[in-house]
């Protein structure tokens, strides 16, 4: 059977249908898992555990429990802490770390019954746009396998896209989620900053980190997307606003939504194929309703910038702590105290980590701060009052997603440069800490994937889903899967 | 050409809140190694800040005791260094938003007050400990200590000698202990202190090259290992060198201060706002909250002691040396109403004994109201002074009221005239010849028969009766 091609709504559905079990669709995911081990998306897999945790949702379902997510198999980025599964980050220094807490999103998906089958691999700590920078080898994007899935979340794209299952959390800081959503043709969603608990994520850094969902439906993120927020007592940095019911948004009409297309996103260096595709989207919005005005967000140029000086800033800070003395990789034959610390940290780190953590020691040099961190972090105010001002003329900002489509692996590896400015369209909504969305809009030349994105204000998350949901209601793009 | 010393001190305080500052887990001293961890105290990935309000709190109240500014806009700062007993590789502080300023404290030495002024105040966690074990050549770590609430109280360049220094650590002692924050044990290291010393001529502003001496266990170290390193700087100087700008470690077994090795160098801490927590902002209304519940002050307990009970100014300060005294000595006057006579059992008599048993007053054998009921038997003149003490020493050993001691040995004093006369005229049957020369003339020997009646009675007598009835007696003697 192939259960694993199927939503998260139609799982549901099915199963309260009895149709099927839970059991019978976790099965089919892990032999769907099983049999891709060439796209190298899973780090762990969760054969027996999985299994086990589908069986138990079959009984409560039998006993009359029909909650929207019971018995669903779900991937996991390997960023977040899972109780008792090996969490390595996609790091040598965590290749044998195993947490002994469940990460707060994970425990809502377990109380919610959810099925964990596996850990997903991703850029190493976080950092990358491509998942080449794993410590455990690349990921190969299920549309074409010599190209890369986008990076850092590229395990858990790879896995919803194949298909191999229905829905995959993954994490965003400058377009990790967005970007690899935008490589397979998914809908990815990063919340509003603070509307998802932290709590058990693996930082990377600390003021744009968010966790967030990869689906092939717009339902279906915002059924698991609810789930997962929501204010943390364990999280100081997420925030008591009341989580709406985001499939109340499910809409198939525009009338009166205003987007704003930023002129500042509309430059060289994006892909005319990606151009033509977001032009016609904006047709498409036009004819469900929607009105579309000029909008600009003079800063965006700074923001690549000032997002790689911020995130390795507080990355250099965050990764302080692996250092092989309480957990994860102790390097062997260390003369003495500074000599383990420094043969761990050059041993257990990548080359990407390692640039980040020395730019990021650098900016927050004393001699240094003023003139990089705290100027940063001035720019950085000046682009969130870019997006306020644009959100007083329009509802949403409407964008591409990435500037090309997916890039052969290899391509940009040897230009550290070259790979950051994949993420020009996705940082200045993490930099502002607001909701973003990218799904699919089309696809290019070549059949690879072309991504949408949507940018809410603060906290409407509710008015994504309902621009995307009509969007996707009126097209076809998101019902292909790759054929390869 | 005279110099003088320019000291200031960067005391820490260790806070006795039940958890720590950013997590749950205990504070408890005394755990078996890392019994107090949780994901945030060990560093885990994924772990995050809470911060405790209670800590915010007692920052709050010493910042008032101290007459500092209170700040509404307050951050949490990240100081990085890498060292195994400090888990995330950086110390969660607090840098240029401390939650106290610009205060002040008077602290006196003999009998000259001076006022010594407060830089700042911040709160921070501590790190956990860091044990060599010589044995196996490792080092062992314990992080219960990590993540325990620190407030780091800098005072201004203003204290002048080692002998004011020492006087300074006492009265912020005092002060913690009264407001019931720490146990301010410099021994234990819930107060620990490192000091900073430069030298400069009389007159002169600029301040001199300062050292920092660290490892200063004790208030005599203190006052030792600056005397030392004045004695050093001014050799220094009058022989035409310079002070280099360093790190010392006192040692207290040489009593001199040696170089750290530079292992720390001059350390880029690498100081931002911590991005887990969001800013602090203390309105008027906590403020105004702590002010009305805080315990009261050692210096609004001396006042009170003089004017609501008519103590001494020496006696009411030697009542509040510790607040728990002074709670004692309070809970004392609850039954007994003769403060004076309180004081002096509280502070000779149970001091006296306290001390010799190694106990706090917190520990005492003998509680307040017990004291009390013993003071109370004193004034009202039941028993005397003597045989009070011999109550008193065994109330301490067995912890029984005073009452059930009496009871038991019978040792009511006796004030019945009769009874006395009865006794005194035995004495004088039995003393033929000092009857003869008192009677002669010889007044002084009036104390021989005092003496010989208490002594017949076993002590129990009351003094004053026995005198009046012996010069009574005698003196119907003279006339026949």
């Amino acid at each position: 059977m192939s259960l694993h091609r199927l939503s998260v709504t139609e799982i549901s559905a099915g199963l309260a249908a009895k149709k099927f079990t839970s059991l019978e669709v976790t099965n089919d995911c892990l032999n769907a898992i099983n049999a891709a081990q060439d796209l190298n998306a899973f780090l762990t897999i969760c054969d027996d555990s999985a299994r086990k945790d589908a069986s138990a949702a079959d009984k409560l379902r039998a006993s009359g429990d029909s909650r929207p997510l019971l018995g669903i198999p779900i991937a996991i980025k390997d960023v977040l802490s899972t109780k008792g599964i090996k969490t390595t980050c996609g790091s040598k220094i965590l290749s044998n770390y195993i947490p002994p807490y469940d990460a707060t999103v994970i425990r809502k998906l377990r109380d919610a019954g959810t099925v964990i089958v596996g850990k997903t691999n991703m850029d190493e700590f976080a950092m990358g746009s491509s998942t080449e920078n794993s410590a455990f080898g690349p990921v190969k994007n299920p549309w074409k396998k010599d190209r890369v899935p986008g990076g850092s979340s590229g395990g858990s794209a790879a896995a919803v896209a194949a298909p191999l299952v229905p829905v995959a959390l993954g994490t965003d800081t400058g377009g990790s989620i967005r970007q690899p959503a935008a490589f397979c043709n998914l809908v990815g969603l990063k919340p509003t900053y603070g509307r998802v608990s932290r709590y058990g994520l693996i930082a990377f850094a600390s003021s744009l980190d968010q966790i967030g969902t990869f689906t092939r439906t717009v339902r279906d993120c915002a059924v698991v997307a609810e789930i997962l927020s929501g204010r943390d007592a364990h999280d100081s940095t997420s925030v008591a606003q009341p989580v709406p019911h985001l499939v109340d948004g499910l809409s198939t009409s525009l009338k009166g939504l205003k987007l704003g297309v930023p002129k500042e996103y509309f430059i060289g260096g994006l892909s005319p194929e990606v151009n033509k595709a977001i032009k016609a989207s904006l047709k498409q919005f036009e004819a469900l309703g929607a009105s579309i005005i000029d909008v600009t967000l003079p800063h965006t140029e700074a923001a690549v910038a000032v997002y790689y000086i911020i995130a390795p800033a507080e990355a250099s800070s965050n990764l302080a702590r692996f250092d092989g003395i309480r957990y994860g990789y102790r390097a062997k034959d260390s003369a003495d105290l500074h000599d383990l610390y420094f043969k761990t940290r050059s041993e257990g780190f990548g080359p990407e980590v390692q640039r980040r953590i020395l730019i990021g020691a650098y900016v927050l040099s004393a001699g240094y701060y003023d003139a990089y961190y705290l100027r940063a972090q001035k720019i950085r105010a000046l682009i969130a009052n870019d997006f306020r001002n644009a959100f007083s003329q329009c509802d949403l900002i409407v964008c591409p997603t990435a500037p090309t489509t997916a890039f052969k692996l290899g391509e940009k590896t040897s230009d550290p440069l070259a790979m950051y400015l994949n993420d020009v369209f996705t940082i200045p909504t993490s930099l502002a800490g607001l909701p973003a969305m990218s799904l699919p809009c089309g696809f290019d030349k070549e059949s690879l994937p072309i991504g949408l994105q949507l940018i809410g204000k603060a906290w409407d998350e509710m008015t994504l889903i309902k621009a995307a949901s009509a969007y996707e209601a009126s097209t076809d793009w998101h019902k292909r899967l790759p054929t390869e | 050409m005279e110099y003088e010393a320019v000291i200031g001190l960067e005391v820490h305080v260790q806070l006795s809140t039940v958890t720590k500052i950013f997590c749950g887990s205990s504070t408890a001293f005394g755990a078996e190694p890392n019994e107090y961890v949780d994901p945030l105290t060990f560093g885990l990935p994924g772990s995050l800040p809470v911060l405790n309000r209670r800590v915010v709190d007692y920052a709050i109240m010493i910042g008032l005791a101290m007459n500092c500014e209170i700040r509404r806009f307050n951050r949490f700062a990240r100081k990085h260094y890498f060292y195994p007993d400090l888990p995330k590789g950086y110390q969660i502080s607090q840098f240029d938003e401390p939650i106290c300023e610009r205060g002040h404290i008077d602290v006196r030495i003999e009998d000259i007050v001076r006022t010594i002024g407060i830089k700042r105040i911040h709160m921070e966690e501590d790190a956990g400990k860091n044990i060599h074990d010589s044995r196996t050549q490792s080092s062992l770590i314990d992080l219960n200590r990590a993540g325990v609430p620190l407030l780091e109280v800098v005072s201004e360049p203003d204290i002048r000698s080692p002998a004011e220094a020492g006087a300074y650590m006492r009265a912020v002692r005092q002060l913690v202990r009264f407001l019931g924050i720490s146990d301010g044990n410099m021994e234990e290291g819930s107060l620990r202190c490192d000091a900073n010393i430069s030298l400069r001529p009389v007159g002169v502003m600029k301040f001199g090259t300062r050292t920092e001496i660290k490892n200063l266990n004790s208030f005599r170290f203190v006052e030792r290992a600056l005397e030392y390193e004045i004695a050093r700087q001014m050799a220094l100087l009058k022989g035409g060198k310079t002070v280099t700008q360093e790190t010392l470690l006192f040692d207290s077994a040489t009593g001199t201060t040696k170089s750290m090795r530079s292992k720390e160098e001059s350390a880029d801490y690498r100081y931002f706002p911590d991005p887990d927590l969001p800013p602090l902002i203390v309105e008027d209304s906590w403020i105004n909250e702590v002010r009305q519940q805080m315990p009261k002050l050692p210096e609004e307990r001396v006042k009170e002691l003089i004017e609501l009970y008519g103590l001494s100014k020496y006696d009411a300060e030697v009542l509040t040396t510790e607040r728990s005294t002074v709670d004692y000595f309070e809970a004392v006057l609850l039954v007994c109403r003769n403060a004076k006579l309180a004081c002096n059992w509280v502070t000779s008599e149970l001091f006296g004994a306290l001390k010799k048993a190694g106990l706090d007053i917190e520990r005492s054998p003998v509680g307040a109201a017990s004291l009390g009921q013993l003071v109370k038997l004193i004034d009202d003149g039941t028993i005397s002074g003597k045989i009070a003490k011999t109550v008193f020493e065994e109330m301490f050993g067995t912890g029984r009221s005073p009452q059930e001691i009496l009871d038991a040995k019978g040792l009511k004093q006796i004030s019945d005239p009769e009874e006395i006369r009865k006794t005194v005229r035995q004495v004088i049957a039995q003393s033929p010849q000092q009857t003869a020369d008192y009677l002669g003339g010889n007044d002084r020997l009036l104390g021989y028969f005092v003496g010989q009646a208490m002594k017949a009675t076993g002590g129990a007598a009351n003094p004053r009766l026995v005198n009046e009835i012996i010069l009574a007696e005698l003196n119907l003697l003279k006339k026949a």
